[in-house]
């Protein structure tokens, strides 16, 4: 029965990667190893093909995962189960932070995970940068600072920063924009 | 706060559009976000949504998904964190079953990699332009501001786990506060 067992192996993984998408890659790893639903070739397509399609990247990957194994519903149940321990956990925590939410010791917890959750955010955009406008690998080889920045990449990034801060559009215009821009501009 | 006005079926929409919208993992739909439900519904503030990430980060799955059944349970209880829930899977169920069926070999050709890369700078932009605000409301004093230093100066010295690093932060915050409380008094 491939839909009980996509369903459970993927409420393990929801169960157990804490930390978002990414995190989901090491169980999806061993669970190629150890179903052989997909192949590992075929895992690292999905990483590529997850990053630039719409939507979280964990359940972009768990929607092609499960595709892999089992068709349409195997993409549909594989999310459905990478998501309901999710909901459990987080309708169990809600439930508990709203009886508390007065409580001064939450409150003095939130005031320390504020700086925190800046931190993890100002880490995410720093590891995209880092791919981006910069070549780090090039770098390494020739010890060359004049190969680590990327200059076309950090004046694109500079325009549209600024228009950005210019003109508030919808995020999604600026992606578009740039998925046009980049088709004409080799990034 | 509960608000019966909010109905489920604008959750769902709402989630759905951030999940089409939203361009990689986790945090890469705080632009989103911020203009569709912080700015167009003020369903929340840049504080509660700041909270709502780290109990995101703390507790099991996806980012997106926990920050989706949060808000939704804080609007209409359990109906609504599903009806969220739902909201922002069912693009990604669609779009990549699709692209599953038809286009796997095109999309991994040179094309989508161009585009890709534009996107990626893109999207780095927008975090940064939407993160901004955030640091007003979240570095507010030295402590704070400590916090903020020493949790990205961890990371990047030992690689230590974000989730630890918010639990960590959590109580270090608790220590200092019930300590300034006893100084004061």
């Amino acid at each position: 029965m491939i839909y009980l067992l996509l369903y459970i192996e993927f409420f393990k993984i929801g169960l157990f990667a804490v930390g978002g998408g990414l995190a989901t890659l090491p169980f999806l790893y061993q669970l190629s190893l150890k179903t052989g639903w997909f192949t590992t070739h075929q895992l690292a397509d999905m990483v590529a093909v997850s990053e630039i399609t719409p939507g979280p990247l964990g359940i972009n990957m768990a929607t092609f995962s499960g595709f892999n194994a089992g068709g349409i519903l195997g993409g549909i149940i594989a999310t459905l189960g990478i998501v309901t321990p999710s909901v459990i956990v987080i309708i169990i925590v809600a439930g508990i932070l709203n009886k508390f939410v007065k409580n001064k010791y939450v409150a003095d917890a939130f005031t320390g995970l504020r700086p925190a959750v800046c931190a993890l955010i100002t880490i995410a955009v720093w590891e995209i940068i880092k791919v981006s406008v910069f070549n780090f690998e090039l770098y390494e080889q020739t010890s060359s600072i004049k190969d680590l920045f990327l200059l076309k990449n950090i004046l694109f990034m500079v325009i549209l920063f600024v228009l950005m801060r210019k003109i508030k559009l919808h995020p999604i215009v600026y992606i578009g924009l740039s998925a046009v821009a980049g088709i004409f501009i080799n990034f | 706060m509960q608000d019966k006005n909010v109905s489920l079926l604008d959750l769902f929409w709402t989630f759905a559009k951030v999940g089409a919208m939203t361009f990689g993992g986790g945090y890469a739909m705080l632009p989103v976000i911020e203009k569709e439900l912080i700015d167009k519904k003020q369903w929340m503030t840049r504080q509660d949504l700041m909270d709502f990430f780290a109990v995101s980060q703390v507790t099991p799955g996806v980012i997106a998904v926990n920050t989706a059944s949060l808000l939704g349970y804080q609007k209409r209880r359990i109906l609504g964190a599903l009806s969220a829930t739902l909201g922002i899977i069912t693009p990604s169920i669609i779009i990549i079953t699709i692209i599953a069926l038809f286009l796997t070999k095109y999309i991994s050709s040179g094309i989508t990699e161009k585009l890709f890369a534009s996107i990626r700078i893109c999207v780095a932009a927008l975090i940064v332009n939407a993160l901004l605000p955030f640091f007003k409301k979240g570095i507010v004093n030295i402590f704070t501001g400590f916090l903020f230093a020493f949790s990205l100066a961890v990371y990047f010295y030992f690689k230590i786990s974000p989730a630890l690093l918010v639990v960590f932060c959590a109580i270090a915050a608790i220590i200092y506060n019930s300590i300034k409380r006893k100084t004061a008094k």
